[in-house]
């Protein structure tokens, strides 16, 4: 390694390692809660045990605001802003449960299940899907918008690992995970809108990449079931990502 | 006490939630007494009958036969409740959408037949374009997913349903 390293810096607080922080109070669905600069609302409630579904956000990762899920209200702001992106302040005011957000986030979990093909049950995720754990905890029952049932491929070349674009939500958790942690940038979203991909190495197959490590951190930071181990059965790809926060915290550390 | 009449359906599914439902066990005795079974694949009645309180329809939309009997079964049954996840999402019943229904046909007689080949000429429900849940199809009172639905969760369904009032939040989750 060579000795030019920067501080440290969490890409998810965005905050250097110097104990510089200010500290104060915010405020979350009439609660105080002492907050540190630097960090997020959704950081604050997940501490707080206050309860905020997320599927793009994850703690390591840099914070993008793709999945919509997090969404709040903050007094004096009139649109719902996505938690995960909204840094604290002094005198922050959040309601994260009305029943504005409420349904706001059954539309947004809803499209998200129609629009592309999420067979839980044939799943090698199910049981062990975030999806499916927000659908659960915010009783969505069914689907009221038409299906989209598009045609979309499993890419299988890869000699561990496999992606089947049915179950992808496109919260890029691994395309960032491949280029801030690993460091290697073999995946990214191609296409636009409805038509968005993940994709090794621009357009090609995932097997003949030749950027991709096989370090399979990809896999096991995906929310859902569209990243997968190869041989894994209906309900048995069950995700490890705590080997994030561990390089995180060494990475602070500067090691 | 007048009984609930009941009925229970079976369209494009694989009959796992009918599994599910017999695995109440003992305390379907409980609803011995309350509930009558005018219709089911559990009994021998050919003919859906004119009226009923509670239709439990398991499985999804997929022929013109299914798309018939799901109109009439709604036009004579009180409340109508679609019962695991082909019947809320289509599931399984639908993972043929993606194709046209041609290709998926031809793969079923023709490239995966052992022996006799050939796709079927008469006697079969003709397949829809789309096979869809109910909802797309016909007003549904109760959406209940699973694959299939927890015994539990039938049971505490049922007996709701037993004290006159349709459960609002459902706890549980799809697959």
């Amino acid at each position: 390694m060579g000795g030019h390293r920067l501080p440290a810096c969490d890409p998810q607080t965005k905050k250097l390692d110097n104990n510089m922080s200010k500290e104060f109070t915010i405020r979350i669905n009439g609660r105080d809660i002492p907050a540190q600069e630097g960090e997020t609302v959704l950081d604050v409630a997940r501490r707080s045990d206050i309860y905020i579904p997320a599927l793009c956000h994850l703690k390591g990762l840099s914070p993008v605001g793709a999945c919509r899920l997090c969404l709040v209200e903050v007094k004096g702001v009139s649109r719902l802003v996505p938690s995960c992106t909204t840094y604290v302040h002094e005198g922050l005011d959040v309601i994260t449960d009305s029943e504005g957000i409420q349904k706001c986030r059954m539309v947004i979990l809803q499209l998200l299940f129609s629009e592309r093909n999420h067979t839980c049950s044939v799943c090698v995720s199910n049981g062990h899907c975030e999806l499916q754990a927000i659908a659960e905890n915010l009783g969505m029952n069914y689907v009221r918008y038409p299906y989209r049932f598009p045609a979309l491929k499993v890419d299988a070349s890869h000699e561990k690992y496999a992606i089947d674009h049915n179950r992808c939500v496109l919260c890029t958790r691994c395309v960032r995970v491949c280029k801030e942690v690993e460091g290697a940038h073999t995946l990214e979203i191609i296409g636009r809108g409805v038509h968005s991909l993940v994709l090794a190495d621009l357009d090609g197959l995932w097997g003949e990449s030749q950027t991709c490590t096989g370090c399979g951190k990809c896999v096991q930071v995906c929310p859902t079931g569209a990243l997968f181990e190869k041989g894994k059965a209906v309900g048995q790809m069950k995700k490890r990502n705590e080997f994030l926060p561990y390089l995180m915290s060494m990475r602070s550390l500067n090691r | 006490m007048r009984k609930i009449r009941l009925a229970t359906v079976w369209l494009d599914g694989c009959s796992g939630c009918h599994m599910s439902l017999l695995d109440v066990d003992e305390r379907i005795i409980e609803f011995a007494n309350r509930i009558e079974v005018l219709y089911s694949p559990l009994v021998d009645r050919k003919e859906f009958p004119d009226s009923v309180d509670l239709t439990l329809v398991e499985g999804a939309i997929a022929s013109d036969e299914d798309l018939h009997r799901i109109h009439l079964i709604r036009e004579r049954s009180k409340v109508l409740v679609a019962l695991g996840d082909c019947a809320v999402t289509g599931n399984i019943s639908g993972m043929r959408n993606s194709y046209p229904v041609n290709a998926v046909l031809q793969r079923a007689y023709a490239e995966n037949a052992g022996t006799r080949n050939g796709l079927p000429q008469r006697g079969l429900p003709v397949l829809l374009q789309r096979c869809r849940p109910l909802h797309e199809v016909v007003p549904v009172d109760l959406h209940v997913p699973g694959c299939p639905p927890r015994a539990d969760l039938i049971y505490a369904v049922l007996k709701a349903i037993l004290e006159g009032h349709l459960p609002q939040n459902i706890h549980t989750r799809f697959g």
